[in-house]
């Protein structure tokens, strides 16, 4: 099967268990394990190809420019783990439809199990290292969901917060390594930069991009001093503890360390930082397990130790290292998810996990009993048990290594580990199966079904069987050594034996054991001598770190970010000015290359309307109305000039919108207060003052010295007007450029305003049913109503205008190719022809007469520009290629007809649409507000006579 | 001539920085009006300044630069938008909290005896 298929798999399968919530439990666990069945064939039918030791790639162009693309790569290692992943899921599927209780939601939790399995397969067979961050940072999120899947504990919300910020934190500073590996070699593929070992160590980056790469690596896999977050993981679901805490997450920091091992192990920084963690790591880890009550913590902290274990191994550099480490990666996935498994059972049937309330349960649970015992012994390191082998290479490889010049510290370490750890494997067995039967047992043990005890039995019979019959796992093991060592070393030629010889390494063993023992036998000393130690509360400690820095960002934020608006306006201003002054002093001004036009008095005339109204509406502002009047007056002088200016589309444009502003505004205002007070102070508002004058200044200086001088560059303007005529077909070049050249842009623009629109209409409908509907209901007018509310006169003139209007209209967007004109204006002409209607006859009537929605309007609008967009698709054109040509009626001259002249109607459509639809949210909430006017136009609203003084009307 | 379109420029730019730091919502929505009137001349200035020379092709020997008209254009239409949203976005506020303040400070002190929410009769 192909590569994209599986790792596609568990993403698109993560769809299924979600539909199939509602068709039952047994439903959607089913399905959840076909399709992880199915991905572990298709990874099965590669592993020909794997054993006669090929790669097997894949690879898609993601963004080359980027150097992110979609290569998949499946060698030895990459099969081992997408092994252990989909194997080992398949057994924690079966493991959790029993396990969950009917009242947890089976969809969502499967959907989060099958988005982590994908995620990790994707880690595994990844060949981009930037793909393969996509995908470790998708086991951080989807672990984050499943461990705290249990949302209701506030523990397991906790923990996944924890196990998020550690995770995510070391996962953003692997990114960080991930870039610099990928400058020093030139490439993000695996592939390659697995081949650059000598550049990669030479490079003065090396440092700095193991410490970020090893820093992700140690906080995925829970190594010291990152290892806290993973006992506060354990308040999860057990399945998603044996899965993500035995084989999978805090494997992946481990897969890493074995991928990146060929080109980043043998340095001494490597050695002593990664050995070193992992001795801290696992004789912390051991030391901490024993004295654990809770079954899941004494498991987890395990866990820790024996991922530091395998670090270790990975850290001293030898081939010997890392053929032992990958075969305790295999041998603790197994008894670890079995003993995972069974905490889960003894959880689930006595209702604790408390190791001092349990005790005597082999003789109530033997089934639970065989399988942990056997599983714990493994752990312990007890022969004919797949933990013993693993073990001993470790220690035989402990023996050998000297760490800060001290050949007694790695194995006497090494030792002490694994005492500790058999220590409270022997606790476990001891302490939660054998002695006496207990009648205080929260629930009544018994064994539980075959669903639960059957996934970890079939572990337990690996356990065994690697046990008993090493040989058979050799060659794998070999394998999947060969992968991880790649071309830096060879496969070490050591076999797989259960009895060695009396080595060294068998010794330490046997005091390990013995260690063990007696270390359960004086266990109640020793808790009381624990117990007394002081010992650093790591969660506090976390939390603290995070409250600390959430208050300081709070502080940062609540000083900058207040609320208050006019702040963040006011230091936006002035950081413009300071930047543009900063350029203005360090640039160059060349000579001005433009002579300066002469005005003439008209001009003069014009320029001081401009400046009249706007210092007026300065001065003014608080008079309301009267500013809606003044910025009419600055939009006209507005339009006016650019008429002047060579642009009459900008002039048709800006004095079609200044109307409907103007029309807009005053019905806000009609809700709004009449006047501004007086609030602020005459020191703020001399400070404002001098804000707004520097910054006019500015802007003035800059126009000016713009103004005066000619581009450096020359303008992409000419290749416009060339080719406006013969590519375009139009001679309005501004319309050609909108609706042909920049077709694009002018399409995204219309789909901006329609979103606008639909905002408004949006927030209309959320106003008007909250409980603001109510407080306009009964809001008075503040100001008396016009008599006659539909004056006769403008009824009459607006109807019969109206056709006219829409003929300019029509005219005005069909000239607009070649002349002055085209969708927007047009449609914005036609916008005001409909207004008319509804400020002359009234919102019903004229509600009553429109046939279409107006988001159907701009959804039009929307659609046929697009349309015509794709349709030059039909011709093997890019999107919005335009075509035209000319045809001649009979009775009419030759005209043009062009596809932009289509695009242009989805333009027009689209404006009509969404001015008419925000204009029309603006009137309903003046309806709500008033007396709800008459369906027939020309009415007299009597009331007024009683309400209004004599001298007013 | 151009200097005054430049100095047109500075004094819609310096009345909409003033208003904009105004304490009402409504000043504030007129500011960024003016301002809008302030960046499209600027933009449209960037062609420089041509009299009688339309960029609309006929036997003329030169045209005005086309290429900010187009974007000034949409500039103007997609203005309309934004102060609509901003509109509603305050009258929704004012209509929903009776207060068109446009800071949102919760330490000040909110009882402005010069406030004219109620402002029936006023005539």
């Amino acid at each position: 099967m192909s590569l994209f298929l599986i790792v596609a798999l568990p993403f698109l399968g993560a769809l299924l268990p979600g539909l199939m919530n509602s068709a039952g439990r047994q439903a959607c666990a089913g399905v959840t394990f076909m399709v992880t069945l199915t991905a572990l064939i298709g990874l099965l039918t590669n592993l020909p190809t794997v054993l006669a030791g090929d790669l097997i790639t894949a690879q898609f162009n993601w963004i080359p420019l980027l150097g992110l693309n979609v290569t998949l790569m499946l060698d030895g290692l990459g099969f081992f783990f997408a092994c252990l992943i989909l194997g080992i899921g398949l057994l924690i599927i079966t493991y959790a439809r029993f396990y969950l209780a009917r009242e947890d939601n089976m969809g969502e939790f499967f959907t989060y199990l099958l988005l982590f399995q994908g995620a990790m397969v994707g880690i595994v067979l990844s060949d981009n290292i930037l793909l393969l961050l996509v995908f470790w940072e998708l086991t951080s999120l989807s672990s984050f969901l499943l461990i705290g899947y249990w949302k209701h504990l506030p523990e397991g919300r906790q923990g996944a917060r924890m196990a998020l910020a550690v995770t995510g934190m070391g996962g953003l500073a692997m990114i960080a390594g991930m870039l610099i590996l990928g400058q020093i070699v030139g490439s993000y593929d695996l592939s390659v930069i697995l081949e650059n070992r000598a550049l990669i160590q030479a490079s003065p980056l090396y440092v700095p991009a193991l410490l970020l790469i090893l820093l992700g690596c140690f906080t995925k896999s829970a190594q010291f001093p990152f290892h806290f977050w993973l006992p506060h993981a354990m308040a999860a679901p057990t399945p998603v503890s044996a899965y993500l805490h035995s084989a999978t997450m805090v494997k992946a920091g481990i897969f890493l360390m074995a991928r990146m091992w060929p080109v980043l192990s043998g340095t001494p920084e490597w050695f002593v930082i990664v050995t070193g963690a992992g001795l801290i790591t696992m004789v912390l880890g051991a030391v901490i397990a024993l004295f654990k009550h809770d079954l899941k913590a004494l498991l987890a902290f395990s866990t820790v130790s024996h991922l530091g274990l395998i670090t270790m191994l990975l850290g001293t550099g030898t081939a010997f290292g890392a053929m032992a480490a990958v075969f305790h990666i295999l041998n603790h996935a197994t008894f670890k998810a079995a003993l995972f498994m069974s905490a889960g059972i003894i959880d689930h049937e006595t209702h604790t996990r408390d190791i001092r309330r349990l005790g005597g349960l082999r003789h109530l649970m033997p089934v639970t009993f065989g399988i942990a015992s056997l599983a714990a012994l493994s752990m312990a390191g007890i022969p004919l048990l797949n933990g013993f082998l693993s073990k001993e290479m470790m220690l035989e490889e402990a023996y050998h290594t000297t760490l800060w010049g001290m050949p007694y510290l790695v194995p006497a370490l090494a030792t002490v580990g694994a005492l500790f750890s058999a220590g409270y494997s022997f606790r476990l067995i001891g302490h939660v199966f054998l002695g006496p039967k207990r009648d205080d047992y929260p629930a009544a043990p018994h064994d539980p079904g075959a669903g639960l005890w059957l996934p970890p039995a079939l572990l337990v019979v690996l356990v065994v069987i690697i046990g008993v019959a090493p040989f058979l796992a050799e060659p794998f093991v070999k394998l999947v050594t060969a992968s991880v060592l790649g071309t830096a070393a060879d496969v070490p030629h050591a076999h797989f034996k259960i009895w060695h010889g009396l080595t060294p390494a068998l010794y330490m063993s046997i005091i390990a054991v013995a260690g063990g023992l007696t270390l359960l036998a004086v266990f109640k000393p020793s808790l009381r001598f624990w117990d007394l130690l002081p010992r650093p509360e790591a969660k506090r400690i976390f939390d603290a770190v995070i409250n600390a820095s959430v208050a300081l960002s709070r502080q940062i934020i609540h000083r900058l970010h207040d609320g208050a608006f006019s702040r963040y306006a006011a230091i936006m201003a002035v950081t413009v000015m300071a930047v543009g002054y900063h350029a203005w002093v360090t640039g160059t001004v060349g000579p001005a290359t433009r002579a300066p036009q002469p005005a003439n008095p008209v001009q003069i005339a014009g320029w001081l309307m401009l400046v009249t109204a706007t210092l007026g509406l300065v001065f003014l502002h608080r008079n309301r109305l009267l500013s809606l009047i003044l910025i009419g007056i600055v939009g006209l002088v507005v339009s006016v000039s650019f008429v002047f200016f060579s642009a009459p589309d900008l002039a048709m444009t800006q004095l079609t919108v200044e109307v409907v502003t103007i029309i807009l505004l005053l019905l806000a205002l009609n809700f709004l207060p009449n006047r501004t007070p007086i609030e602020s102070s005459v020191l703020r508002r001399t400070r404002d003052g001098a804000i707004a004058a520097a910054g006019g200044i500015a802007t003035m200086a800059m126009s000016y010295h713009y103004l005066l001088r000619d581009s450096i560059a020359p303008s992409i303007s000419e290749f416009h007007l060339a080719n406006a005529y013969q590519g375009g077909g139009g001679k309005n070049v501004v319309n050609v450029i909108l609706v042909d050249f920049r077709g694009f842009d002018t399409y995204g623009e219309i789909i901006v305003l329609g979103i606008a629109a639909l905002l408004i209409f949006a927030l209309t409908e959320t106003l008007l049913a909250g409980p603001v509907r109510a407080r306009l209901l009964n809001r008075k007018p503040d100001q008396p109503r016009a008599g006659i509310m539909h004056p006769m006169m403008m009824v009459v003139l607006t109807r019969v205008i109206m056709p006219v209007v829409l003929m300019v209209g029509f005219y005005v967007f069909w000239r607009g190719h070649n002349e002055p004109g085209g969708g927007f204006i047009a449609g914005l002409i036609v916008s005001i022809a409909v207004v008319m209607q509804y400020m002359a006859s009234g919102f019903s009537w004229t509600a009553a007469r429109i046939s279409y929605p107006y988001h159907g309007v701009i959804g039009t609008g929307v659609l046929i520009a697009g349309l015509t967009g794709v349709g030059s698709w039909l011709f093997d054109k890019p999107f919005l290629t335009s075509d035209f040509t000319y045809v001649r009626i009979p009775p009419f001259e030759k005209f043009e007809l062009a596809t932009a002249a289509l695009f242009d109607l989805g333009v027009f459509f689209a404006v009509v649409g969404a001015v008419m639809l925000s204009l029309e949210s603006f009137s309903r909430l003046a309806r709500r507000a008033h007396v709800p006017d008459a369906d027939h136009p020309m009415d007299i609203d009597p009331s007024r006579d009683d309400t209004t003084p004599k001298a007013e009307l | 001539m151009e200097l005054l379109v430049a100095s047109a420029i500075g004094i819609l730019t310096s009345a909409g920085l003033y208003l904009v730091l105004r304490l009402r919502t409504f000043p504030v929505i007129m500011g960024v009006s003016l301002l809008t009137y302030a960046v499209n001349i600027f933009l449209f200035a960037s062609g420089r300044l041509t009299v009688g020379a339309p960029p609309i092709l006929s036997n003329a020997a030169n045209y005005t630069d086309p290429l900010p008209q187009a974007l000034v254009l949409t500039a103007i239409v997609i203005s309309f938008g934004m102060t609509a949203v901003i509109v509603m976005i305050s009258l929704g506020a004012y209509l929903g909290g009776d207060d068109d303040h446009i800071d949102d400070l919760a330490a000040t002190p909110e009882a402005d005896p010069n406030t004219d929410l109620n402002t029936e009769g006023t005539q």
